[in-house]
């Protein structure tokens, strides 16, 4: 090997150490995708539900029984999509690390999670804390809002079209606080369709072609 | 003849592939610790363990010990010399590469 070879190899191996240690590169854009579907499929029960319950509303008026099972069933729907989201996005980006030979927990996911998790668990507490005061015209926007600061805060430590994907579910939240009443329809296009548009996005740009390393 | 002489910032210290390595992740990480820089360049502790002494010895990096709960956790950080001499480092290489072509 030459000498300028050599210097060349230097070069490349700080470049690789320097991104490797800082961002998170593992993160799958099907997770993106997956997580979208899941999310459009709960936004479809939910849909119905309410239409259903609003259509009793009409029939028999107000019943509290009715209403706390809506709210029941809801909750229990959210948290059934976003634990489905959680597990599918894991698999994707777990598979992905095991084909780039990286660990999936290492410094760099630690810090992406840390850092997005500090904004959502924040939201989380405030969404429950308007709940509690029954002002629910705002949770909607709430959690576009909130998730899309948790994943600007964390996209610095992973890849940066995050950071875009976030400014757009920022942008939306903030667009839903004009349309109260419209928060199902947003949340689909946040949590639904700006996640598949983002994640065929990224597999598109990092794991079409598996040869060609970002 | 010192300005026109290319291997003038390079530093004899960089020349082994892990304590380039550890500048290398130092500088794009307020602090780390030992575990996590043994697995990102894959190395032994014991071999880890001597590169880092050198480093810490010409005043590149700093050491600062602490503890999670019961075990000791090493976390090291660039020094301002660390960072000047990294830098210093990288412009030689590049100006070597760019003399020779």
């Amino acid at each position: 090997m030459d000498v300028r070879e050599q210097h060349l190899d230097a070069l490349q191996d700080i470049r690789k150490m320097m991104q490797r240690s800082s961002r998170f590169i593992s993160l799958s854009g099907l997770s993106g995708i997956a997580a979208g579907i899941w999310a459009l499929i709960g936004a479809y029960f939910a849909h119905d539900w309410i239409e259903e319950y609003y259509t009793n509303y009409a029939h028999e008026g107000y019943t509290g029984r009715n209403f706390t099972g809506l709210r029941t069933n809801l909750f229990l729907l959210a948290s059934a999509v976003a634990g489905l989201a959680l597990i599918t996005a894991l698999y994707f980006t777990w598979r992905r690390a095991g084909k780039n030979k990286l660990p999936l927990w290492d410094h760099t996911s630690k810090q992406l999670v840390i850092n997005t998790v500090i904004p959502m668990i924040t939201g989380g507490l405030f969404i429950i804390a308007m709940l509690q005061y029954s002002e629910w015209r705002f949770v909607a926007p709430a959690c576009l809002v909130f998730y899309g600061l948790g994943l600007v805060n964390g996209s610095r430590y992973t890849l940066s079209d995050i950071r875009y994907l976030g400014f757009s579910e920022i942008a939306l939240g903030l667009i839903n606080t004009q349309f109260i009443g419209y928060g199902l329809y947003f949340w689909a296009i946040g949590f639904g369709v700006l996640h598949i548009i983002y994640g065929f996005v990224m597999w598109w740009k990092y794991e079409r072609n598996p040869d060609s390393k970002n | 003849m010192a300005a026109n002489n290319p291997i003038a910032g390079l530093n004899k210290i960089f020349d082994n592939r892990i304590r380039l390595g550890v500048m290398s992740i130092l500088m794009v990480n307020e602090e780390i610790n030992f575990n996590d820089l043994k697995q990102m360049l894959e190395v032994t502790d014991g071999n880890l363990a001597t590169h880092l002494q050198t480093l810490e010895e010409s005043g590149f990096i700093k050491v600062q010990k602490g503890f999670v709960g019961r075990k000791t956790n090493t976390t090291y950080s660039v020094t301002k010399a660390g960072q000047k001499a990294f830098n210093d480092h990288i412009t030689g290489l590049e100006k070597m590469i760019r003399g020779i072509k």
